[in-house]
Protein backbone atom coordinates (compact mmCIF):
# COMPACT_ATOMS: atom_id res chain seq x y z
CA UNK A 1 0.00 0.00 0.00
CA UNK A 2 0.98 3.37 -1.00
CA UNK A 3 0.39 6.33 1.58
CA UNK A 4 0.14 9.20 -0.64
CA UNK A 5 1.55 12.27 0.98
CA UNK A 6 -0.58 15.22 2.08
CA UNK A 7 0.71 18.15 -0.35
CA UNK A 8 1.15 15.77 -3.60
CA UNK A 9 0.64 18.01 -5.75
CA UNK A 10 2.61 20.78 -3.77
CA UNK A 11 6.05 18.87 -3.77
CA UNK A 12 5.93 17.93 -7.45
CA UNK A 13 5.32 21.62 -8.04
CA UNK A 14 8.44 22.66 -6.21
CA UNK A 15 10.59 20.07 -8.22
CA UNK A 16 9.17 21.08 -11.55
CA UNK A 17 9.78 24.75 -10.84
CA UNK A 18 13.14 23.99 -9.18
CA UNK A 19 14.11 21.67 -11.91
CA UNK A 20 12.39 23.44 -14.61
CA UNK A 21 11.14 20.71 -16.10
CA UNK A 22 7.56 18.83 -16.44
CA UNK A 23 7.99 15.00 -15.48
CA UNK A 24 4.37 14.66 -15.76
CA UNK A 25 4.60 12.89 -19.20
CA UNK A 26 6.13 10.27 -17.85
CA UNK A 27 4.63 6.92 -18.70
CA UNK A 28 6.67 5.08 -16.97
CA UNK A 29 8.18 2.68 -19.95
CA UNK A 30 11.11 2.51 -18.00
CA UNK A 31 13.92 2.70 -21.25
CA UNK A 32 15.48 5.02 -18.34
CA UNK A 33 16.05 2.71 -16.05
CA UNK A 34 16.92 -0.18 -18.43
CA UNK A 35 19.64 2.23 -19.81
CA UNK A 36 21.07 3.58 -16.77
CA UNK A 37 24.88 1.61 -16.46
CA UNK A 38 24.49 2.88 -12.87
CA UNK A 39 21.40 1.55 -11.40
CA UNK A 40 22.89 -1.24 -9.12
CA UNK A 41 24.16 1.79 -7.01
CA UNK A 42 20.50 3.47 -6.69
CA UNK A 43 18.30 2.26 -4.40
CA UNK A 44 14.91 3.44 -6.91
CA UNK A 45 15.58 3.01 -10.44
CA UNK A 46 15.40 6.77 -12.01
CA UNK A 47 11.60 6.17 -12.75
CA UNK A 48 10.67 5.72 -9.47
CA UNK A 49 12.11 8.29 -8.37
CA UNK A 50 9.60 10.57 -10.77
CA UNK A 51 7.15 8.41 -9.70
CA UNK A 52 8.02 9.20 -6.07
CA UNK A 53 7.76 12.96 -6.56
CA UNK A 54 4.53 12.39 -8.46
CA UNK A 55 2.80 10.89 -5.54
CA UNK A 56 4.44 13.66 -3.26
CA UNK A 57 6.53 11.09 -1.25
CA UNK A 58 8.98 14.13 -0.48
CA UNK A 59 11.01 12.49 1.94
CA UNK A 60 11.35 9.04 0.31
CA UNK A 61 12.03 10.97 -2.95
CA UNK A 62 14.86 13.67 -1.09
CA UNK A 63 16.71 11.00 0.96
CA UNK A 64 17.61 8.08 -1.90
CA UNK A 65 20.78 7.21 -3.14
CA UNK A 66 19.44 7.45 -6.72
CA UNK A 67 20.08 11.37 -7.02
CA UNK A 68 23.81 10.99 -5.66
CA UNK A 69 24.60 8.08 -7.50
CA UNK A 70 23.65 10.15 -10.82
CA UNK A 71 26.28 11.17 -12.86
CA UNK A 72 24.06 13.21 -15.89
CA UNK A 73 25.27 10.98 -18.43
CA UNK A 74 21.94 11.83 -20.38
CA UNK A 75 21.68 7.96 -21.31
CA UNK A 76 17.99 7.91 -20.20
CA UNK A 77 17.27 11.09 -21.38
CA UNK A 78 18.30 10.20 -24.53
CA UNK A 79 16.30 7.15 -24.43
CA UNK A 80 13.13 8.88 -22.96
CA UNK A 81 10.21 8.48 -25.30
CA UNK A 82 8.95 11.57 -23.65
CA UNK A 83 12.35 13.75 -23.89
CA UNK A 84 12.43 14.25 -20.06
CA UNK A 85 15.31 15.93 -19.09
CA UNK A 86 15.96 13.32 -16.00
CA UNK A 87 18.83 14.56 -14.79
CA UNK A 88 17.87 17.96 -14.47
CA UNK A 89 15.03 16.67 -12.28
CA UNK A 90 17.91 15.07 -10.41
CA UNK A 91 19.52 17.95 -10.10
CA UNK A 92 16.44 19.64 -8.98
CA UNK A 93 15.67 16.92 -6.20
CA UNK A 94 19.92 17.38 -4.71
CA UNK A 95 18.92 20.94 -4.15
CA UNK A 96 15.87 20.69 -2.83
CA UNK A 97 17.58 17.69 -0.40
CA UNK A 98 20.74 20.20 0.45
CA UNK A 99 18.15 23.34 0.97
CA UNK A 100 15.46 20.94 3.29
CA UNK A 101 18.81 19.48 5.16
CA UNK A 102 17.56 16.28 4.65
CA UNK A 103 20.23 13.36 5.86
CA UNK A 104 22.18 12.82 2.23
CA UNK A 105 22.49 9.51 1.26
CA UNK A 106 25.55 9.54 -0.66
CA UNK A 107 27.27 11.83 1.72
CA UNK A 108 30.57 11.12 -0.25
CA UNK A 109 29.53 12.65 -3.25
CA UNK A 110 28.15 15.60 -2.01
CA UNK A 111 31.66 16.35 -0.25
CA UNK A 112 33.26 15.69 -3.63
CA UNK A 113 31.07 18.32 -5.42
CA UNK A 114 31.86 20.39 -2.66
CA UNK A 115 35.73 19.84 -3.15
CA UNK A 116 35.13 20.61 -6.89
CA UNK A 117 33.75 24.01 -6.58
CA UNK A 118 36.21 24.92 -3.26
CA UNK A 119 38.92 24.90 -6.17
CA UNK A 120 36.87 26.41 -8.64
CA UNK A 121 35.96 29.35 -6.26
CA UNK A 122 39.60 29.67 -5.92
CA UNK A 123 40.92 29.38 -8.94
CA UNK A 124 38.83 29.66 -11.80
CA UNK A 125 39.40 25.75 -13.01
CA UNK A 126 39.41 22.69 -11.19
CA UNK A 127 42.80 21.64 -9.47
CA UNK A 128 42.19 17.42 -9.47
CA UNK A 129 44.94 16.95 -6.78
CA UNK A 130 43.65 19.54 -4.36
CA UNK A 131 40.34 18.16 -5.22
CA UNK A 132 41.63 14.42 -4.13
CA UNK A 133 43.31 15.36 -1.26
CA UNK A 134 40.68 17.38 0.46
CA UNK A 135 38.09 14.47 -0.22
CA UNK A 136 40.77 11.81 1.11
CA UNK A 137 41.21 14.38 4.38
CA UNK A 138 37.85 15.01 4.85
CA UNK A 139 37.02 11.32 4.48
CA UNK A 140 40.02 10.39 7.20
CA UNK A 141 41.11 7.70 4.20
CA UNK A 142 44.07 8.91 2.90
CA UNK A 143 45.48 4.96 1.85
CA UNK A 144 42.64 3.72 -0.40
CA UNK A 145 43.14 3.95 -3.75
CA UNK A 146 46.52 5.13 -2.70
CA UNK A 147 48.17 3.09 -5.81
CA UNK A 148 45.99 4.87 -8.19
CA UNK A 149 47.25 8.41 -6.87
CA UNK A 150 50.36 7.45 -7.31
CA UNK A 151 50.23 6.27 -10.78
CA UNK A 152 48.79 9.17 -12.04
CA UNK A 153 51.47 11.18 -10.04
CA UNK A 154 54.00 9.50 -11.76
CA UNK A 155 52.66 9.36 -14.81
CA UNK A 156 51.74 13.03 -14.88
CA UNK A 157 48.34 13.08 -14.58
CA UNK A 158 48.00 15.55 -11.89
CA UNK A 159 49.51 18.27 -12.25
CA UNK A 160 50.97 19.60 -8.87
CA UNK A 161 50.16 23.63 -9.34
CA UNK A 162 47.05 24.67 -9.86
CA UNK A 163 46.03 26.17 -13.16
CA UNK A 164 44.75 29.20 -12.43
CA UNK A 165 42.65 32.87 -14.12
CA UNK A 166 43.83 35.75 -13.61
CA UNK A 167 40.23 38.03 -13.15
CA UNK A 168 39.91 36.97 -9.95
CA UNK A 169 36.94 40.22 -9.73
CA UNK A 170 35.17 37.59 -12.48
CA UNK A 171 35.27 34.93 -10.32
CA UNK A 172 34.16 36.50 -7.01
CA UNK A 173 31.04 37.76 -8.97
CA UNK A 174 30.24 34.20 -9.98
CA UNK A 175 30.40 33.24 -6.77
CA UNK A 176 29.54 36.39 -4.68
CA UNK A 177 26.04 35.25 -2.83
CA UNK A 178 28.31 32.23 -1.81
CA UNK B 1 37.30 18.16 -56.29
CA UNK B 2 40.39 19.89 -56.48
CA UNK B 3 43.00 18.23 -54.30
CA UNK B 4 45.04 20.40 -52.44
CA UNK B 5 48.17 19.36 -50.16
CA UNK B 6 49.69 20.62 -47.43
CA UNK B 7 52.00 23.02 -49.11
CA UNK B 8 52.90 26.84 -48.71
CA UNK B 9 51.89 27.64 -52.26
CA UNK B 10 48.50 25.31 -52.11
CA UNK B 11 47.64 26.38 -48.62
CA UNK B 12 47.07 29.73 -50.60
CA UNK B 13 44.05 28.50 -52.57
CA UNK B 14 42.26 26.96 -49.23
CA UNK B 15 40.99 29.51 -47.02
CA UNK B 16 42.57 28.65 -43.34
CA UNK B 17 40.04 28.19 -40.86
CA UNK B 18 40.19 29.62 -37.38
CA UNK B 19 38.96 28.62 -34.16
CA UNK B 20 39.26 29.77 -30.39
CA UNK B 21 39.66 27.10 -28.38
CA UNK B 22 37.89 26.11 -24.89
CA UNK B 23 40.68 23.37 -23.57
CA UNK B 24 38.37 23.13 -20.39
CA UNK B 25 40.17 21.30 -16.54
CA UNK B 26 40.68 18.09 -18.21
CA UNK B 27 43.06 18.59 -21.17
CA UNK B 28 44.75 21.38 -19.44
CA UNK B 29 45.41 20.11 -16.29
CA UNK B 30 45.44 15.89 -16.65
CA UNK B 31 45.09 15.13 -20.76
CA UNK B 32 48.06 17.26 -21.53
CA UNK B 33 48.71 14.52 -24.29
CA UNK B 34 44.91 15.24 -25.50
CA UNK B 35 45.64 18.73 -25.89
CA UNK B 36 49.21 18.28 -27.69
CA UNK B 37 48.04 15.77 -30.23
CA UNK B 38 45.44 17.93 -30.84
CA UNK B 39 46.97 21.21 -31.74
CA UNK B 40 49.37 19.46 -33.56
CA UNK B 41 46.47 17.71 -35.55
CA UNK B 42 44.67 21.29 -36.15
CA UNK B 43 47.94 22.84 -36.85
CA UNK B 44 48.80 19.70 -39.78
CA UNK B 45 45.19 20.36 -41.37
CA UNK B 46 45.63 24.03 -41.77
CA UNK B 47 43.33 25.17 -39.05
CA UNK B 48 44.63 27.68 -36.42
CA UNK B 49 43.40 27.60 -32.84
CA UNK B 50 44.14 30.14 -30.24
CA UNK B 51 42.97 29.11 -26.59
CA UNK B 52 40.42 31.35 -25.30
CA UNK B 53 42.23 33.68 -23.61
CA UNK B 54 41.38 33.28 -18.92
CA UNK B 55 38.68 30.86 -19.94
CA UNK B 56 37.57 29.33 -16.27
CA UNK B 57 35.92 25.95 -15.63
CA UNK B 58 32.61 25.49 -16.95
CA UNK B 59 31.09 23.89 -13.85
CA UNK B 60 31.68 19.98 -14.83
CA UNK B 61 29.11 18.00 -13.16
CA UNK B 62 29.47 19.80 -9.39
CA UNK B 63 28.08 22.66 -10.21
CA UNK B 64 24.50 21.69 -11.79
CA UNK B 65 24.40 19.41 -8.93
CA UNK B 66 24.54 21.96 -5.81
CA UNK B 67 24.48 25.37 -7.05
CA UNK B 68 22.21 26.26 -9.66
CA UNK B 69 23.47 29.89 -9.38
CA UNK B 70 27.42 29.22 -9.98
CA UNK B 71 26.03 26.95 -12.61
CA UNK B 72 24.81 29.26 -14.72
CA UNK B 73 27.48 31.48 -14.31
CA UNK B 74 30.63 29.72 -15.25
CA UNK B 75 29.56 28.87 -18.83
CA UNK B 76 28.12 32.56 -19.03
CA UNK B 77 31.46 34.40 -18.50
CA UNK B 78 33.21 31.52 -20.86
CA UNK B 79 30.92 32.41 -23.41
CA UNK B 80 31.12 36.53 -22.86
CA UNK B 81 35.07 35.75 -23.46
CA UNK B 82 34.57 34.19 -27.05
CA UNK B 83 35.83 36.25 -30.04
CA UNK B 84 32.87 37.64 -32.30
CA UNK B 85 32.76 36.00 -35.96
CA UNK B 86 35.31 33.15 -34.78
CA UNK B 87 33.61 29.76 -33.64
CA UNK B 88 34.35 28.16 -30.34
CA UNK B 89 35.86 24.90 -30.38
CA UNK B 90 35.59 22.77 -27.50
CA UNK B 91 37.12 19.18 -27.09
CA UNK B 92 35.62 17.95 -23.84
CA UNK B 93 31.72 16.49 -24.18
CA UNK B 94 30.92 17.94 -20.96
CA UNK B 95 32.42 20.91 -21.32
CA UNK B 96 30.36 21.37 -25.25
CA UNK B 97 27.34 20.39 -23.42
CA UNK B 98 27.41 22.85 -20.16
CA UNK B 99 28.21 25.98 -22.27
CA UNK B 100 26.29 25.26 -25.02
CA UNK B 101 22.96 24.19 -23.76
CA UNK B 102 23.87 27.50 -21.23
CA UNK B 103 24.07 29.11 -24.45
CA UNK B 104 21.01 28.03 -26.07
CA UNK B 105 19.36 28.83 -22.91
CA UNK B 106 20.13 32.52 -22.89
CA UNK B 107 19.44 33.17 -26.35
CA UNK B 108 15.89 31.63 -25.38
CA UNK B 109 15.74 33.97 -22.32
CA UNK B 110 15.32 37.99 -22.54
CA UNK B 111 15.65 38.06 -18.86
CA UNK B 112 18.53 36.14 -19.06
CA UNK B 113 20.15 38.12 -21.62
CA UNK B 114 19.87 41.43 -19.75
CA UNK B 115 21.65 39.44 -17.13
CA UNK B 116 24.08 38.17 -18.87
CA UNK B 117 24.61 41.72 -20.31
CA UNK B 118 24.87 43.33 -16.64
CA UNK B 119 27.05 40.68 -15.57
CA UNK B 120 29.72 41.12 -18.44
CA UNK B 121 28.98 44.54 -19.37
CA UNK B 122 28.70 43.54 -23.14
CA UNK B 123 26.30 42.43 -25.61
CA UNK B 124 24.80 39.02 -25.72
CA UNK B 125 26.51 37.40 -29.39
CA UNK B 126 23.69 35.91 -31.13
CA UNK B 127 25.51 34.18 -33.74
CA UNK B 128 28.43 32.38 -31.78
CA UNK B 129 29.11 29.39 -33.03
CA UNK B 130 29.58 26.77 -30.23
CA UNK B 131 31.20 22.98 -31.83
CA UNK B 132 32.66 19.98 -30.76
CA UNK B 133 36.35 18.98 -32.30
CA UNK B 134 33.92 16.30 -34.35
CA UNK B 135 33.16 19.22 -36.18
CA UNK B 136 36.07 19.87 -37.45
CA UNK B 137 35.63 16.95 -40.14
CA UNK B 138 32.24 18.41 -41.56
CA UNK B 139 34.35 21.51 -42.55
CA UNK B 140 37.90 19.76 -43.94
CA UNK B 141 38.45 16.86 -46.15
CA UNK B 142 41.10 14.89 -44.80
CA UNK B 143 41.88 13.68 -48.32
CA UNK B 144 43.35 17.33 -49.14
CA UNK B 145 46.14 17.12 -46.64
CA UNK B 146 47.27 13.31 -46.62
CA UNK B 147 48.52 10.50 -50.24
CA UNK B 148 47.20 7.33 -49.59
CA UNK B 149 45.26 7.91 -46.45
CA UNK B 150 44.30 3.86 -46.06
CA UNK B 151 47.63 3.42 -45.61
CA UNK B 152 48.17 5.28 -42.56
CA UNK B 153 47.14 3.45 -39.94
CA UNK B 154 48.20 0.07 -40.39
CA UNK B 155 44.64 -1.98 -40.41
CA UNK B 156 44.95 -1.25 -36.56
CA UNK B 157 41.90 -3.15 -34.37
CA UNK B 158 40.51 -0.26 -32.59
CA UNK B 159 37.33 -0.16 -30.75
CA UNK B 160 35.69 3.87 -30.58
CA UNK B 161 34.31 4.90 -27.41
CA UNK B 162 32.42 7.65 -27.23
CA UNK B 163 31.15 7.63 -23.10
CA UNK B 164 28.51 10.21 -22.94
CA UNK B 165 29.12 12.25 -25.94
CA UNK B 166 26.58 10.81 -27.73
CA UNK B 167 23.59 10.90 -25.43
CA UNK B 168 22.58 14.63 -25.57
CA UNK B 169 20.09 16.11 -22.54
CA UNK B 170 16.74 16.74 -24.45
CA UNK B 171 17.72 21.00 -24.95
CA UNK B 172 20.06 19.79 -27.27
CA UNK B 173 18.61 17.06 -29.47
CA UNK B 174 18.03 19.26 -32.25
CA UNK B 175 21.80 19.96 -32.32
CA UNK B 176 24.25 17.50 -34.59
CA UNK B 177 24.28 14.39 -33.91
CA UNK B 178 28.21 12.79 -34.11
CA UNK B 179 27.20 9.02 -34.46
CA UNK B 180 30.02 7.33 -36.84
CA UNK B 181 32.41 9.90 -37.24
CA UNK B 182 35.40 8.47 -35.05
CA UNK B 183 34.36 5.12 -37.21
CA UNK B 184 34.04 6.86 -40.69
CA UNK B 185 37.25 8.93 -39.71
CA UNK B 186 39.48 6.17 -38.75
CA UNK B 187 38.34 3.24 -41.09
CA UNK B 188 39.06 6.43 -43.77
CA UNK B 189 42.65 6.28 -42.53
CA UNK B 190 43.54 2.80 -42.59
CA UNK B 191 41.95 1.39 -38.93
CA UNK B 192 40.01 -1.21 -38.47
CA UNK B 193 36.77 -0.61 -36.71
CA UNK B 194 35.83 -3.59 -33.76
CA UNK B 195 32.57 -3.34 -33.10
CA UNK B 196 31.42 -4.48 -29.53
CA UNK B 197 28.08 -2.34 -28.36
CA UNK B 198 29.58 -0.36 -25.57
CA UNK B 199 30.83 2.51 -27.52
CA UNK B 200 28.28 4.96 -25.50
CA UNK B 201 28.32 3.46 -21.85
CA UNK B 202 28.94 6.08 -19.72
CA UNK B 203 32.92 5.74 -17.99
CA UNK B 204 31.00 6.57 -14.47
CA UNK B 205 33.09 10.31 -14.91
CA UNK B 206 33.36 11.03 -11.19
CA UNK B 207 32.09 8.11 -9.48
CA UNK B 208 35.50 7.61 -9.95
CA UNK B 209 36.39 9.13 -7.05
CA UNK B 210 33.23 8.97 -5.12
CA UNK B 211 32.13 5.07 -5.75
CA UNK B 212 35.23 3.94 -7.06
CA UNK B 213 33.89 -0.28 -7.17
CA UNK B 214 30.70 1.18 -9.33
CA UNK B 215 32.98 3.04 -11.94
CA UNK B 216 35.37 -0.02 -11.81
CA UNK B 217 32.63 -1.97 -12.78
CA UNK B 218 31.33 -0.43 -15.57
CA UNK B 219 34.51 0.59 -16.77
CA UNK B 220 36.12 -3.06 -16.51
CA UNK B 221 32.92 -4.12 -18.49
CA UNK B 222 32.92 -1.61 -21.34
CA UNK B 223 36.99 -2.61 -21.63
CA UNK B 224 36.59 -6.31 -22.06
CA UNK B 225 34.10 -6.12 -24.20
CA UNK B 226 36.50 -4.18 -26.51
CA UNK B 227 38.97 -7.02 -25.86
CA UNK B 228 36.45 -9.60 -26.55
CA UNK B 229 35.39 -8.53 -29.53
CA UNK B 230 39.17 -8.55 -31.23
CA UNK B 231 40.23 -4.70 -30.80
CA UNK B 232 43.93 -4.06 -29.80
CA UNK B 233 43.28 -0.39 -28.50
CA UNK B 234 40.10 1.48 -27.66
CA UNK B 235 40.08 4.95 -28.93
CA UNK B 236 38.57 7.71 -26.81
CA UNK B 237 37.36 11.51 -28.05
CA UNK B 238 37.17 12.22 -24.18
CA UNK B 239 40.13 13.56 -21.52
CA UNK B 240 38.00 12.39 -18.78
CA UNK B 241 36.81 9.20 -20.09
CA UNK B 242 40.60 8.43 -21.28
CA UNK B 243 41.85 8.58 -17.51
CA UNK B 244 38.93 6.92 -16.15
CA UNK B 245 39.09 3.79 -18.65
CA UNK B 246 42.90 3.54 -17.75
CA UNK B 247 42.62 4.25 -13.57
CA UNK B 248 39.35 1.89 -13.43
CA UNK B 249 40.22 -0.80 -15.32
CA UNK B 250 40.43 -4.07 -13.27
CA UNK B 251 41.24 -6.59 -15.82
CA UNK B 252 45.27 -7.41 -15.17
CA UNK B 253 46.30 -6.77 -18.98
CA UNK B 254 44.10 -4.44 -20.39
CA UNK B 255 44.37 -3.13 -23.60
CA UNK B 256 45.67 0.77 -24.43
CA UNK B 257 43.52 3.38 -24.79
CA UNK B 258 44.35 6.04 -26.83
CA UNK B 259 43.30 9.48 -27.73
CA UNK B 260 41.31 10.31 -31.13
CA UNK B 261 43.28 13.06 -31.46
CA UNK B 262 46.97 11.27 -31.30
CA UNK B 263 46.01 8.45 -34.34
CA UNK B 264 44.65 11.50 -36.22
CA UNK B 265 47.93 13.35 -35.36
CA UNK B 266 49.84 10.19 -36.41
CA UNK B 267 48.06 9.04 -39.40
CA UNK B 268 49.09 12.90 -40.67
CA UNK B 269 52.99 12.01 -39.82
CA UNK B 270 53.18 13.72 -36.25
CA UNK B 271 56.70 12.76 -34.82
CA UNK B 272 56.31 14.32 -31.83
CA UNK B 273 54.55 10.96 -29.66
CA UNK B 274 57.31 10.46 -27.20
CA UNK B 275 55.92 13.64 -25.38
CA UNK B 276 52.72 11.82 -25.25
CA UNK B 277 52.70 8.26 -24.63
CA UNK B 278 54.76 8.19 -21.44
CA UNK B 279 51.47 10.05 -20.18
CA UNK B 280 49.93 6.80 -20.59
CA UNK B 281 49.06 4.43 -17.64
CA UNK B 282 49.20 1.80 -20.17
CA UNK B 283 51.70 1.91 -22.43
CA UNK B 284 50.69 2.20 -25.81
CA UNK B 285 54.24 2.03 -28.00
CA UNK B 286 54.23 -1.55 -28.26
CA UNK B 287 51.31 -1.95 -29.99
CA UNK B 288 52.22 0.58 -32.19
CA UNK B 289 55.94 -0.79 -32.81
CA UNK B 290 54.04 -4.27 -33.71
CA UNK B 291 51.30 -2.34 -36.40
CA UNK B 292 54.98 -0.49 -37.60
CA UNK B 293 53.14 2.98 -36.80
CA UNK B 294 56.33 3.45 -34.64
CA UNK B 295 59.36 2.45 -35.43
CA UNK B 296 62.30 3.44 -32.88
Amino acid sequence: MITLGNDQDEFADEIKATSGINFSACLHCQSCTNGCPFIEGMDYAPNAVLRLVQLGLEETALKCSTIWICVGCNTCSSYCPMAIDIPAVMDGLRHKAIEKGVKIAEPDVLSFHNEVLNTVKKYGRTHKLEIMMRYKLKKMDLFSDMGVGLRMLKKRKLDLTPSKIQDKKAIEKIFKHK
Amino acid sequence: MKKYSNTNENNLQSERLKFSFFPGCSLKASGHENTMSLLKFCDSVNIEVKELEDWNCCGSSSAHSIDFDVAEKLPMRNISLAPKGIPLLIACPSCLIRIKSMYLKIKEDKALKQEYENLWGKPFDEDLEIIHFFEIFNRIRLEDYIDHPREKLKKIKVAVYYGCMLSMPPALRFENDYSGIMEKTLGKLGAEIIYYGYENRCCGTYLSVAKPQLAQKVVTQIVSKAMEAGAECLVTACSMCHLNLEIRCGLKDPIPVLHFSELLSMALGAKDQKKWFPRHIVDPVPLLKKRGLLTS
